[in-house]
């Protein structure tokens, strides 16, 4: 399933912070949106996942209007995991995951047998066997990554939004979130768009890159394409060395220094 | 919504220990006061000795009280568990959405301005809560009203509801006498019209959280998360509002501003049972009423014949393990 905007503007209060965004992601791919702080990522994300409305423009998921279809019903199709999560320390593992049921059931109806094959079927996917009777509370930040991970999964969508997966977690961990995310595409097929703020990584793990500066869409395509040192200098305000990384067949680049601001402008 | 067999087994087993020590204050105030009787004539002169003095003490004073008593625990306690969960505010209680300054400014008008009309007081301070609430609520709006802002609307109403209380009291010192029973919160002279005031809403409130523990579980998980789950977030957080609005109203309509059982009970039972609704409703229901059915019993009997008002006993309690609460930060 693919998701789709088209001329989506987005305001906070009086400020502008999207511009006539226009983003296309296909079935089955992968797609990161990289961008400076303040270029507008959460803000498409939030979007896409229907948390903040249009201001005008359409979101179109699998051809559809978004604002018509039903919450639920998009929860059953679409699973997101954002950047602000609480859950209580003394939640169980298997608990959170369960959570992604939710949409699937009835209002009143209880978690049935298939319910509970499908949230072992996405606690085995991100191998949490050994953890699902842990508290949340006990996990390390990878570990509980992956819960939230096992959660969206349980929902069974065809696309899944990940805002900043990585963010706070170690470089093994990183890896460990991105080669799974990977995993689940390749394996399931599920569509996946998110935000990266490491460009190496999103080099290497993306079919498709979108560039966001300043609440508009400055550029988009394979990560061959956009990893280049004039968009290194013209968005990010760096000069950088690109080089090719055999092992994983990607690019990747080596800040060199950091350009003033008065110089571009 | 899965709970692992060890886990439910233990929780199971402490809900079971709410639901005896439930049954037990219902005894101990029932038995409890210048009369005491043990629990086998309690069921005996409930049942058939009709025309006994303990059928007189039980049925027409001390069962309405226990009864108002219980169901008083129940609606502040779920009040206060809903809006914790709601707002992701351990500090958050009935008073945090103006149920008891609202309830407590329009009760005080009547009392002290047209004191001749004392009998619209419950009936004052339910519309008095309920529009405290909603105030909050369009203040705290804009595109969405997010906890924090609700919690900054609701010290700020408060506070003002609080200034046009005690401008009241000191326009008029004569009659500050009468309303300070209400001040404190207190079961003192009960009846069956009171049970009847108040037991709607109670199960209203007891049947609504049974369906509602999923919803508010996803809801403690965060805006956004919620919504990705797909739950209308501010509908969702806006009937949970009003639920708790008219659980602590009916409260405070027939017992005044009882402080505190909305804010620690819940913070008691989260102790003991952890954070899952699906057992901190039913835990809350058993403990609040049992809190404040043994409280009430003590208020009566401590100091007897004098009667100390339920909501002093209360915050006593209260306060100390409140404290205890903020030095044991892992409790939430």
């Amino acid at each position: 399933m693919g998701i789709e905007t088209k001329n989506l503007q987005i305001k906070y209060g009086d400020k502008l912070i999207l511009k006539n965004a226009n983003f296309r992601v296909n079935n089955e791919e992968i797609v990161t949106i990289i961008g400076p702080n303040g270029s507008g990522k959460t803000t498409l994300i939030k979007a896409l996942s229907r948390y903040i409305k249009a201001y005008s423009g359409n979101i179109y998921l699998g051809g559809k209007d978004i604002y018509t279809i039903q919450t639920k019903k998009i929860a059953r199709e679409m699973a997101i995991l954002p950047q602000v999560k609480h859950v209580s320390a003394d939640i169980t593992v298997e608990n959170l995951v369960s959570y992604g049921r939710y949409p699937h059931l009835s209002f009143g109806k209880r978690i049935g047998k298939d319910d509970k094959d499908i949230i072992h079927w996405a606690i085995e996917k991100t191998g949490l066997v050994k953890l699902k009777d842990r508290y949340i509370g006990n996990l390390s930040g990878g570990e509980r990554q992956r819960a939230w991970i096992a959660m969206a999964l349980a929902q069974k969508p065809k696309i899944l939004i990940l805002d900043e997966p990585t963010t706070y977690l170690d470089i093994s961990y990183q890896l460990e979130v991105l080669e799974l995310v990977k995993e689940l595409n390749q394996s399931l097929g599920i569509t996946v768009i998110m935000v990266l703020h490491d460009l190496n990584q999103a080099a290497r793990y993306s079919d498709k890159i979108y560039v966001l500066k300043d609440g508009e869409v400055c550029q988009y395509g394979k990560p061959n394409s956009i990893l280049q040192t004039k968009l290194l200098k013209d968005v990010f305000r760096i000069e950088a060395h690109i080089y090719e990384d055999k092992i994983n067949d990607c690019p990747y680049f080596i800040p060199h220094k950091i350009i003033e601001m008065s110089i571009i402008d | 919504m899965i709970k692992s067999r060890k886990e439910r087994f233990k929780k199971n087993i402490i809900i079971t220990i709410f639901i005896l020590l439930f049954i037990a204050s219902f005894f101990f105030s029932l038995g409890n006061g210048a009369v005491k009787i043990s629990p086998l004539g309690i069921v005996k002169s409930i049942i058939y000795e009709k025309d006994t003095v303990n059928y007189q003490i039980i049925w027409n004073v001390r069962l309405p009280r226990t009864i108002v008593a219980a169901l008083v625990g129940i609606c502040l306690s779920l009040s206060g568990a809903i809006l914790q969960g709601i707002m992701r505010n351990p500090l958050a209680g009935p008073n945090i959405i103006g149920v008891s300054s609202g309830g407590g400014f329009f009760a005080f008008i009547i009392l002290i301005v047209f004191p001749q009309y004392y009998y619209l007081v419950p009936i004052g301070a339910f519309i008095g809560a309920l529009f405290a609430t909603l105030f909050i609520y369009s203040l705290a709006w804009k595109e969405g009203a997010l906890p924090t802002r609700l919690v900054l609307a609701g010290v700020a109403v408060s506070s003002l509801f609080s200034a046009g209380t005690n401008a009241l009291m000191t326009f008029f010192p004569d009659r500050v006498q009468g309303v300070l029973g209400f001040m404190v919160g207190g079961l003192s002279a009960i009846t069956w019209k009171d049970v009847r005031m108040i037991l709607p809403y109670a199960v209203i409130g007891i049947i609504l959280t049974l369906f509602l523990p999923d919803k508010l579980n996803i809801l403690m998980l965060g805006d956004e998360v919620a919504t990705g789950l797909g739950i209308r977030v501010e509908k969702t957080r806006f009937i949970f509002i009003i639920i708790s609005s008219l659980l602590a109203g009916a409260a405070v309509s027939v017992v005044g501003l009882l402080g505190f059982v909305g804010l620690i009970v819940p913070h008691m039972v989260r102790l003991f049972i952890g954070s899952d609704y699906r057992y901190l409703f039913p835990g809350t229901i058993f403990f609040g009423a049992s809190v404040v059915m043994i409280c009430d019993t003590l208020s009566r009997t401590l100091f007897a014949p004098a009667e100390i008002p339920v909501g002093i006993i209360m915050s006593a309690l209260g306060a100390p393990f409140f404290l205890y609460l903020l030095r044991k930060k892992e409790a939430m």
